[in-house]
């Protein structure tokens, strides 16, 4: 008992030292609980559909920024590892009759496999050639399912699917959790070894190769996880949305996870899953403007780029934190001096 | 069944060339991945259609217009949304997607999605071999040539080509030497738009309007400019006819061919890319660091 004490002071003071020092710590902690705590208030279907859909919107952008952001290696064709989840958990599901805790794992694997098939020929390309290249590949993809609809169901895709659980509370909290579970791997990789030499990889390759760092075999591991996670949400999409259709594979669907991306700000994780909560919700919202809703989409992104060009999320956190000049930890804005080595902070 | 094979190439190839000559300019002078190149070659297309059907004009005075129209939009929308965030590539990448999406909305808005049609400028065919070849096309084949041929001439005769290129070998440097940079990024976007809008109206008699005719122009206009060797004129034009020819080999000799055109065209890129990393003109840059 005086152990089980003993445990929860220490965990209330790296709490308190921690999470609480931080606004942007505290706002992600507030978020995931308001995301677990939200079915208590209301299980108003819609509301948790759009929420469900975001959580798996968040999986993909993030995805997107561990490979683009971190590494550095523009992707512009993120629909493939989506898509080809999604088709893959589809052909188990219906074929074999292997239940979403199966089919989705196996779908994401399938994405890795596509991940080091396209990583091969793309590692010899850099920047905006790797961009246009890897364009190609999702539309090479859809251009096969149209070819053989006998297997890929054609223009109307494999639908019919599983549902994710029995009842939409589940499938929330499904989604949810594993949602925050996956946003939680990504950024412990990025903050662990691999995650600062994927940084050095796109900073400056030429020194991460001098440094002695086989950076192919690094970039090719950042291929492979971004097409884990990728894969996973396709998984889940095909299950909730009960079909894999070649809309899955289309050129929008690769811009608009760069746009989320983009638009919640690069190389954070946290970035662009705001970004996803944000925008995803509010294109439903425009919604009482059918005919204007992504027009009305474009023009928003179009001027929060103006004033604010690294992303919404960057922007924000500079408000309300400031650097320690010395030490490089993170303060809150109203402070003088540091929190760690007590430098004034200006 | 060859002619009409060589036909359609000639004609795919040219508008893929004029297309992808543009996109590499603004690219190579100031590092624009401009993704809504195409979607101004949309625009131009419709405002054609809305000269044409709506104001009665005759096709080659709405050609002109949808042209100058063009080009003074793409500057206009240069200015506001492109050059202010132009120092983050990441920003241009996405607010020039957002043009591209807002271009096909408003088109969506204004003329519906329906499939919508130009009249040719002349009419009648000429009997090759038993082949009937439209006037229209061989008309659109010389017209993209003279427009290639022009674009040529322009890029290395002149003394306006000459700042192009050398802002887009080394920007520094030429700013060094007492070019305007910014200027010369402004008009080479003109003439990157204006590119866009003149492959509208070549190509818009022999094809269908909609909203969403920029986006295959636009990954096969990407294929060719990887495939050629970004910044390489010599390589768009070589790669949009290698690209255009095996488009209609495609659709004309396999059956689903039309499924599978987008897909070995770009197969090939790939295939190329793998053996030449830098495109087929290209030259590999010492890496900047």
């Amino acid at each position: 008992m005086a152990l089980l004490g003993f445990y929860l002071r220490k965990l209330y003071s790296i709490f308190k030292g921690e999470v609480l020092v931080l606004p942007s710590r505290v706002v992600v902690l507030v978020f995931s609980l308001l995301l677990l705590l939200l079915p208590v208030v209301t299980q108003d279907p819609y509301l948790l559909r759009i929420l469900i859909l975001a959580s798996i919107f968040a999986i993909l952008a993030a995805s997107w920024d561990l490979l683009s952001g971190f590494t550095g290696q523009l992707n512009f064709g993120h629909a493939l590892f989506f898509g080809v989840a999604a088709y893959t958990a589809a052909l188990l599901n219906l074929h074999i009759h292997l239940p979403p805790w199966g089919s989705i794992p196996l779908g994401a694997l399938a994405a890795v496999l596509t991940g080091l098939i396209i990583g091969i020929p793309c590692l010899r390309l850099k920047g905006t050639y790797l961009a246009l290249t890897t364009l190609a590949f999702p539309i090479i993809l859809s251009g096969i399912v149209f070819a053989i609809p006998d297997i890929s169901g054609g223009e109307m895709g494999l639908s019919g699917l599983d549902r994710l659980s029995g009842s939409r509370l589940s499938d929330y909290y499904i989604t949810v959790v594993v949602m925050l579970c996956m946003c939680t791997v990504m950024w412990k990789i990025t903050d662990s070894n691999t995650g600062i030499i994927f940084h050095a990889i796109r900073e400056d390759e030429l020194a991460v190769r001098a440094a002695g760092i086989n950076t192919t075999r690094y970039k090719l591991l950042a291929f492979c996880l971004s097409g884990f996670f990728a894969g996973i949400s396709g998984g889940l999409y095909a299950h909730f949305m009960r079909i894999a259709g070649p809309s899955n594979l289309e050129i929008s669907m690769s811009f608009t996870v760069v746009i989320w991306a983009i638009f919640g700000g690069v190389v954070t994780i946290y970035g662009p899953v705001g970004a996803v909560f944000i925008l995803f919700p509010l294109l439903e919202f425009f919604r009482f403007w059918p005919e204007y809703r992504i027009l009305m989409f474009a023009v928003v992104i179009l001027l929060i780029l103006l004033y604010m060009p690294d992303g919404l999320f960057p922007w924000v956190r500079d408000k309300i934190e400031t650097q320690c000049p010395r030490c490089k930890i993170r303060n809150v804005a109203t402070r003088k001096t540091c929190r760690i080595c007590t430098a004034p902070l200006d | 069944m060859i002619l009409d094979i060589i036909i359609s190439s000639l004609i795919n190839g040219s508008v893929y060339a004029l297309l992808a000559i543009g996109f590499s300019l603004i690219f190579g002078v100031a590092r624009i991945v401009n993704i809504a190149h195409t979607a101004f070659y949309m625009v131009a297309a419709y405002c054609i259609y809305f000269a044409t059907h709506k104001l009665g004009f005759h096709p080659i005075w709405g050609m002109l217009g949808g042209i100058v129209l063009v080009t003074l939009f793409g500057l206009v929308s240069y200015q506001l949304f492109i050059d202010p965030i132009r120092e983050h590539e990441a920003a241009v990448l996405i607010g020039t997607i957002a043009l591209a999406v807002a271009l096909q909305e408003v088109m969506l808005i204004i003329f519906s999605g329906d499939f919508l049609g130009v009249p040719s400028l002349v009419e009648g065919y000429l009997k090759i071999i038993g082949v009937k070849v439209a006037y229209q096309q061989l008309l659109t084949i010389g017209m993209a040539l003279l427009v290639l041929a022009a674009a040529w001439t322009l890029l290395l005769k002149t003394r306006l080509g000459l700042a192009i290129r050398s802002t887009a070998n080394d920007r520094e440097v030429a700013n060094l030497m007492g070019i305007n940079e910014s200027r010369v990024a402004l008009i080479t976007m003109g003439i990157s738009v204006g590119l866009a809008g003149i492959t509208g109206a070549v190509i818009v008699p022999l094809t269908i309007v909609n909203p969403f005719m920029w986006m295959h122009p636009l990954i096969m206009m990407m294929a060719v400019v990887v495939l050629g060797g970004l910044g390489s004129i010599k390589g768009s034009f070589v790669g949009a006819y290698i690209l255009g020819f095996a488009e209609s080999l495609v659709v004309f000799l396999i059956p689903m061919g039309a499924y599978l055109k987008g897909s070995v065209a770009l197969s090939i890129m790939i295939l190329v890319l793998l053996i030449r990393p830098e495109g087929l003109f290209g030259v590999a840059f010492e890496e900047e660091r």
